[in-house]
């Protein structure tokens, strides 16, 4: 393996974190706020069926993006009914949530589109496409920095770079900010929150619609930057590898950025050791590498790895005591 | 402070409220006046609605009626932020403080002063120093609030208040989770905010705390204010009195009890709870066949966690308990189950949450616990037959109505369901019983049926011991009495004993000291 295939690994992984990212970050600003949101898969794959039918639709990438956020928001606000305001199970509402993304998704696309699910191939004028960084063809001939510019960092899609960016902004906004003070406040004792005279349904709610837009990102970003796109169930389980990656960082803005790149490098590498057959061993066994970022988050939650200690007051409806 | 200074007009004034939590009434219309630049206490036992008046007050409940004047001014207090906005602050009883936050952003939390929080930690930074050399109240705002001693953590509270412009601070039971130098601390804290104009009003069920620093206290009782007296004019005594009151007494009849062998026997107890502080300390007694051994106390002197520590829900830190003369392991795993097959059985004091599962049938709740009997079963499944004709038999024995074994138990009445348990409980023939307010949310009639069916058994040569915070109950029914307070046994009255003997040693004070 030489410096270019590394490149291409590197290159691959990025481009399979990003999903993980945005998701990653969902998760947590819904979890930071003490709402479990297991329907972070189904938000990301009814996000990225909108985003591909508007996309189809209207021929803008753009206007993609909106429906893929409106989904998101959506979705994150029908969780916060069932869970914030009716109180009721918070895993119930994401499952259900999963069920109908993963249910309405096809039944739509294929009342409309109909082909079976899908949405119909985008052209690139409506899809987010590849941007060459300035200079990149001029750097390219130089050894290591060269590849590196123009190989990795040069000629990603947008959404690939907003990723990148919304991890140092989702650590701003959670530790520089008077909304992530309330919003950290309030996943761990929501009757400080209370006794302090702000309103802990709000605030929730606040950090939901947080959750849907990156949600709403994360689907986007499937269906009409990495594929051109909707495919039916493309999420593929995404939706819990980062559940699992927000549990592995902790719930920390930055552990997510390196714990999604560690899973993306993971699900890069299975792709690119598959049919390689290594002498003495047999062939590479790839559910394994894929499984693995099941296998390190469980060994985390058992307590080998330090100990991840989730928001206290996680997953509790909100109700003053008496 | 002269009296030329005073300002008339009261800080506080309570008009006519009124709260209820479903059936519960826990607040009856109450009046209340809070002279500004005074400590007024309010006492009562636990339950008395001392925590819901002032939740109000603090906006944190909503009044189903009445009215609350702040400077003299009818205020509509609909939330929090209204009465802190009203110069009112509060230290929960639980403290409402984030655990991995720091000292600073617990302060600030609800009054950033912005968007972003640069700024306001500046302008909290500089005002807790001033407030930290005006009061002495010294906390490192960087310190993180979990590796905070119970003591500082209630500063926090208190500087939270402060900050944001308190002029009236509630603190609920403040003493509870204090050591007593902590506790002592405290008090020449609140001295020196009285010395600053400002008002405290002090929530709690010690008399003591009440005498040492209060200027008037209002006593509370089953959701009245019963009472209001300057300080300087009244005793402990007077206070006791009106705390536990007095209620139509209910006679029992019942012969001379005669004591055989000792049954239950309780040997140095020591129970802490989760914080960790002692709540039964070093306690040793013993239960006989064939008598009533009851236990009086205001109520959170650790009756309750005695109770539970026999019953093997809570675990003990020390100490041992004999059952007809074999212990049962205190340090290793106690099991409430293995205890039931002994003899011995527990009608705990909260029905609701340990006594009974609501939502099941009557014929269910009548043999919780004793699901595995044999009599119950047909194979590896439940009898339902047997059960149900089990829970008929029981159902007239004790008079339960509605007389249907299939309606859900949340549909019968206080009284009915607490029938239930003692029918599942006394049904067993256990040699000792373990009761807890037995009567507590109970009519007049239900009352004496328990009564009466607990005297019966301890005819029959059983070991009772009785938990209650109604002294009426304990003098009618023990034929000893033990009183609790602290956490320690503080003495046994002879069975003559008047009621105000012993409302003082429940008060924690013997004889000699009140005179």
């Amino acid at each position: 393996m030489d410096f270019a295939d590394l490149i291409q690994i590197l290159a691959a992984t990025v481009r399979l974190s990003v999903p993980l990212i945005f998701t990653a970050l969902a998760g947590l600003y819904a979890e930071r706020s003490g709402i479990f949101d297991i329907g972070l898969e189904g938000k990301m794959l009814f996000s990225a069926f909108s985003a591909a039918s508007v996309a189809t639709v209207t021929g803008s990438a753009w206007l993609g993006l909106f429906a893929g956020i409106l989904t998101g928001v959506l979705l994150s606000l029908l969780h916060g009914f069932a869970s914030i305001t009716q109180r009721g199970n918070q895993i119930i509402s994401g499952v259900a949530i999963n069920f109908i993304a993963s249910g309405l998704t096809i039944l739509l696309g294929n009342a409309w589109f109909g082909q079976g699910g899908r949405t119909p191939q985008l052209p690139n004028t409506a899809r987010f496409t590849e941007i060459t960084l300035p200079f990149a063809a001029d750097i390219a001939p130089i050894p290591f920095i060269g590849p590196l510019y123009s190989g990795l960092i040069s000629g990603q899609n947008i959404l690939v770079y907003l990723a990148f960016l919304a991890v140092p902004f989702t650590w701003w906004v959670l530790y520089r900010t008077r909304f992530g003070l309330r919003v950290r406040a309030v996943g761990e004792n929501p009757g400080a929150v209370d006794t302090a005279g702000i309103s802990v349904a709000w605030l929730r709610y606040r950090a939901l619609i947080c959750c849907g837009i990156l949600a709403g990102f994360a689907g986007t970003y499937l269906s009409i930057a990495q594929s051109a796109g909707f495919i039916r169930e493309m999420s593929a389980g995404k939706g819990y590898i980062a559940l699992a990656a927000l549990v592995f960082a902790k719930w920390k803005p930055l552990n997510v950025l390196l714990t999604c790149l560690l899973f993306g490098f993971l699900d890069a590498a299975s792709i690119r050791l598959q049919g390689i057959i290594i002498p003495g061993f047999g062939e590479v066994p790839v559910q394994l590498i894929q499984a693995l970022p099941y296998i390190l988050t469980v060994i985390l939650l058992a307590g080998f790895i330090g100990k991840a200690i989730p928001p206290k007051a996680g997953g509790v409806p909100y109700v003053k005591e008496r | 402070m002269t009296a030329s200074t005073l300002d008339p007009t009261p800080a506080i004034e309570l008009v006519g409220i009124d709260k209820r939590f479903g059936a519960v009434h826990a607040n009856k219309n109450i009046h209340l006046s809070v002279a500004k630049g005074s400590i007024h206490g309010i006492i009562g036992e636990n339950g008395a609605g001392k925590s819901t008046l002032m939740s109000i007050l603090y906006g944190f409940y909503h009044a189903d009626s009445g009215q609350i004047l702040v400077d003299g001014k009818d205020l509509k207090i609909t939330d929090s932020q209204t009465a802190i906005r009203a110069g009112i602050g509060m230290v929960h009883q639980h403290f409402m403080l984030v655990e991995n936050f720091s000292v600073l952003e617990n302060v600030m939390l609800g009054v950033e002063g912005g968007v972003l929080l640069k700024g306001g930690e500046t302008a909290v930074r500089g005002a807790l120093q001033q407030i930290e050399r005006e009061y002495g109240l010294d906390v490192d705002p960087d310190a993180i609030i979990e590796e905070l001693p119970v003591g500082k953590q209630q500063r926090v509270e208190i500087l939270k208040a402060l900050y944001r412009g308190a002029e009236v601070l509630i603190l609920d039971e403040p003493t509870g989770v204090l050591t007593p130098a902590e506790a002592d601390h405290l008090f020449k804290m609140l001295a020196q905010l009285k010395a600053q104009g400002k008002t405290v009003i002090l929530i709690t069920h010690k008399l003591r705390e009440i005498m040492a620093i209060t200027d008037t206290v209002s006593v509370m009782r089953r959701g009245e204010m019963v009472a209001t007296r300057k300080t300087a004019e009244t005793t402990m005594a007077e206070l006791a009195e009106l705390m536990v009151g007095r209620r139509v007494l209910l006679r029992v009849e019942k012969g001379e009890a005669k004591p055989g062998p000792v049954v239950l026997s309780v040997e140095n107890l020591t129970v802490k709870d989760g914080r960790g502080v002692t709540m039964v300390d070093n306690v040793s007694f013993e239960v006989r066949a064939g008598e009533i051994v009851g236990i009086a106390g205001v109520a959170g002197n650790g009756q309750s966690e005695l109770l539970e520590a026999i019953a093997g829900i809570r675990k003990a830190s020390s100490g041992r308990i004999v059952m007809n003369g074999e212990p049962v392991d205190r340090n290793g795993r106690i099991d409430p189950a293995l205890l039931r097959k002994k003899g011995l059985a527990h009608v705990p004091e909260d029905r609701h949450h340990m006594g009974l599962v609501l939502s099941f049938e009557e014929n269910e709740n009548s043999i919780l616990g004793y699901q595995d009997d044999p009599k119950y079963l047909k194979g590896p499944f439940l009898n339902i037959d047997a059960i149900r004709k089990d829970a008929i038999e029981k159902i007239e024995k004790y008079d339960i109505r509605p007389a249907d074994p299939r309606l859900k138990t949340a549909n019968f009445s206080g009284g009915n369901q607490q029938k239930i348990v003692l029918a599942r409980e006394i049904e067993r023939d256990p040699a000792c019983l373990l009761v807890g307010q037995p009567t507590r949310g109970v009519d007049i009639g239900a009352i004496e049926f328990i009564h009466k069916r607990l005297v019966s058994l301890r005819d029959e040569g059983k070991a009772i011991l009785l938990v209650s915070v109604e002294l009426d109950e304990i003098r009618s029914l023990s034929d000893r009495i033990l009183v609790m307070f602290a956490g320690t046994i503080v003495g046994e009255p002879a069975a003559h004993a008047d009621e105000q003997e012993i409302g003082l040693m429940m008060a924690g004070i013997g004889r000699e000291a009140a005179e």
